[in-house]
């Protein structure tokens, strides 16, 4: 591959499925086309159904695509030396549940050529990482869900991979359970290493991510990095509060004004874009009328996953 | 070194599997009622003893390889454990080989605990131990690390019910292929042909079945264990080779 910096690229990757006695075919992925960069924090982002899981399965040498290609560290998928460097955490993930938390982690260590001293110490440093020493003699039948999510992200971690691959890693976990697997999420990002998970929750994602891809349906809407994906195309409204202001300077404010609404002494006023922000501030000096507050609207991904939604294929609407 | 570590994890994960232990318990039951039977046997009880306790060996063994067997593969892919596996630098064959090697380390665990047991009640009961017994009982361990891999290539490719539907099937036919082959004989030429096909595509069971030999005291030379060896870890060989073709090219779900 062209750039030495970029660990994962998939082009046109496709697959699609046989469903039902007739083999009716069903496209899970739609030509997808994905780069992810050493050291970022990428998101991979989309409803339930929108073929997340089918293609981070594909990356991970689970599924076959039915065309299009994948690498990861410039290796074709599946190629064993790649997956050496790589580390992954399943959807709602599932263990050896008659293990032990530290027999479950010798297990993964001896897969890949870890033993005695090193894999121990290993051992002890991914427990106390994921906050998971005090359950190493417990059997995983016993843990809690946001016990598991850890030891799972520390069996992802057993070999000190570059790339971590999390499929809804926050998905069914408290507040507080999310909150911890940010962390770690960031303290991975920290020590240098590329992440890329997928997520439905777009506020994590936002709090995450310096790169998310939205698909829908299979098909990826957009791509690029939070910041600008937010801002591209959507003019910031602007929510003013002003108190006294004379009947003239109303009738000029709900000129600009895409809505407005007057309670006793006070207008509230949504302007449309921060353009009109100026004229009416001169409106309130020449009416001699006081600004109470003045809050811009920073859209959200959640916006943005709507408008996706919403405006790209309206056939999409019901994915969500 | 991995299929090393698959293989014990699979040992480990069936010493904690309750069923196990039922299953030994039951054969070791068999194995001691024996003892009671005789007393009221009129007759060589030496027969019996022999009989059910070679017998007892042989269907718990089994039903071991067929109900702990299916779960190998098809319990891993339906729990989706595998997934974790599957990414790690491990070939799927290497996976598949390790699980297999983990139940057949499995068995001979079982099979040592109730040779054991057949041992002390042969010695109570003052039956004489020949050699004729412990070649019977490697046969009947050969027949069961055949039939582990039926269950594994079953279970790369269907569910662990219809795995041991399956596996208990070529079980029965195993043992009464020898009848196939007889019937093809009254048969015209094309149906002779397709008897004939699937006579020698099952694995004639009936090859590693010594009990007869036991009781009666007839003799079953070198050559003839020879021959019986080869032909299990050929098929089961074979078995395994076709499980991991079928399980490279298959997508977890």
């Amino acid at each position: 591959m062209e750039h030495s910096n970029i660990i994962l690229k998939t082009a046109g990757l496709r697959k699609t499925f046989k469903v039902g006695f007739w083999g009716r075919e069903v496209t899970a992925l739609e030509g997808l086309d994905l780069e992810v960069k050493q050291g970022e924090v990428f998101g991979f982002l989309g409803p339930n159904g929108a073929g997340k899981t089918t293609t981070i399965k594909m990356l991970m040498g689970l599924i076959y695509p039915t065309s299009g290609q994948a690498w990861l560290f410039g290796r074709p998928i599946g190629d064993q030396e790649s997956k050496a460097r790589l580390g992954f955490l399943p959807e709602s993930p599932y263990f050896y549940d008659y293990l032990t938390g530290l027999e479950f982690l010798q297990f993964y260590g001896h897969l890949f050529g870890l033993r005695g001293v090193t894999l121990e110490k290993r051992i002890d440093e991914l427990l106390e990482l994921v906050g998971m020493s005090h359950a190493r003699h417990l059997q995983l039948r016993k843990f809690s869900k946001g016990m598991l999510q850890r030891v799972g992200i520390a069996q992802a971690l057993i070999n000190d991979p570059e790339l971590v691959v999390l499929d809804e890693p926050m998905s069914g976990l408290d507040p507080v359970g999310r909150k911890e697997i940010r962390d770690l999420i960031l303290c991975l990002k920290e020590s240098g290493k590329t992440i890329f998970f997928s997520s439905h929750i777009l506020h994590d994602a936002e709090l995450l991510c310096d790169r998310v891809a939205i698909i829908l349906k299979g098909r990826q809407v957009a791509c690029g990095r939070v910041s600008e994906l937010i801002d591209e195309g959507v003019a910031h409204s602007v929510e003013v509060v002003i108190d006294g202001l004379s009947p003239e300077g109303l009738a000029r404010l709900r000129q600009l004004a895409d809505r407005v609404i007057v309670q006793g002494p006070q207008v509230l006023a949504v302007l449309p874009s921060r353009q009109q922000v100026g004229p009416v501030l001169e409106i309130i000096r020449g009416a001699g009328a006081t600004l109470v507050s003045l809050t811009p609207h920073k859209g959200s991904l959640e916006d943005l996953f709507i408008r996706e939604v919403k405006n790209k294929q309206p056939e999409l609407r019901e994915a969500v | 070194m991995r299929i090393l570590s698959i293989a014990l994890n699979t040992f480990r994960e069936n010493l904690r599997e309750k069923l196990l232990y039922n299953l030994l318990f039951f054969a070791l039951l068999m194995i001691g009622s024996s003892i009671l039977l005789s007393r009221i046997t009129l007759g060589d009880y030496h027969r019996l003893i022999l009989d059910l306790g070679l017998a007892s060996i042989n269907l718990f063994g089994v039903l071991i390889a067929i109900f702990v067997g299916i779960g190998l593969v098809s319990k891993e892919v339906d729990r989706k454990t595998i997934y974790t596996i599957v990414s790690k630098p491990i070939p799927r064959y290497e996976f598949l080989l390790g699980k297999y090697c983990g139940l057949v380390i499995t068995l001979l665990a079982n099979t040592v605990v109730m040779v054991a047991g057949l041992l002390i009640v042969l010695q109570v009961m003052d039956v004489p131990i020949t050699s004729l017994v412990f070649k019977s009982l490697a046969l009947i361990f050969l027949e069961l690390m055949v039939i582990t891999a039926v269950a594994v290539l079953f279970s790369t490719f269907t569910s662990a019910t219809l795995s041991a539907i399956f596996t208990l099937a070529v079980y029965v036919i195993g043992h009464l292929s020898g009848d196939l082959k007889e019937f093809a004989k009254k048969l015209d030429e094309v149906s002779q042909m397709v008897v004939n096909a699937i006579y020698y595509t099952l694995p004639n069971l009936e090859r590693f079945n010594l009990k007869g030999h036991v009781i009666h005291h007839l003799d079953f030379g070198m050559t003839d264990m020879a021959l019986s060896l080869t032909y299990g870890l050929t098929y089961s060989a074979f078995l395994l080779l076709l499980a991991s073709v079928i399980f490279q090219r298959r997508d977890f779900q």
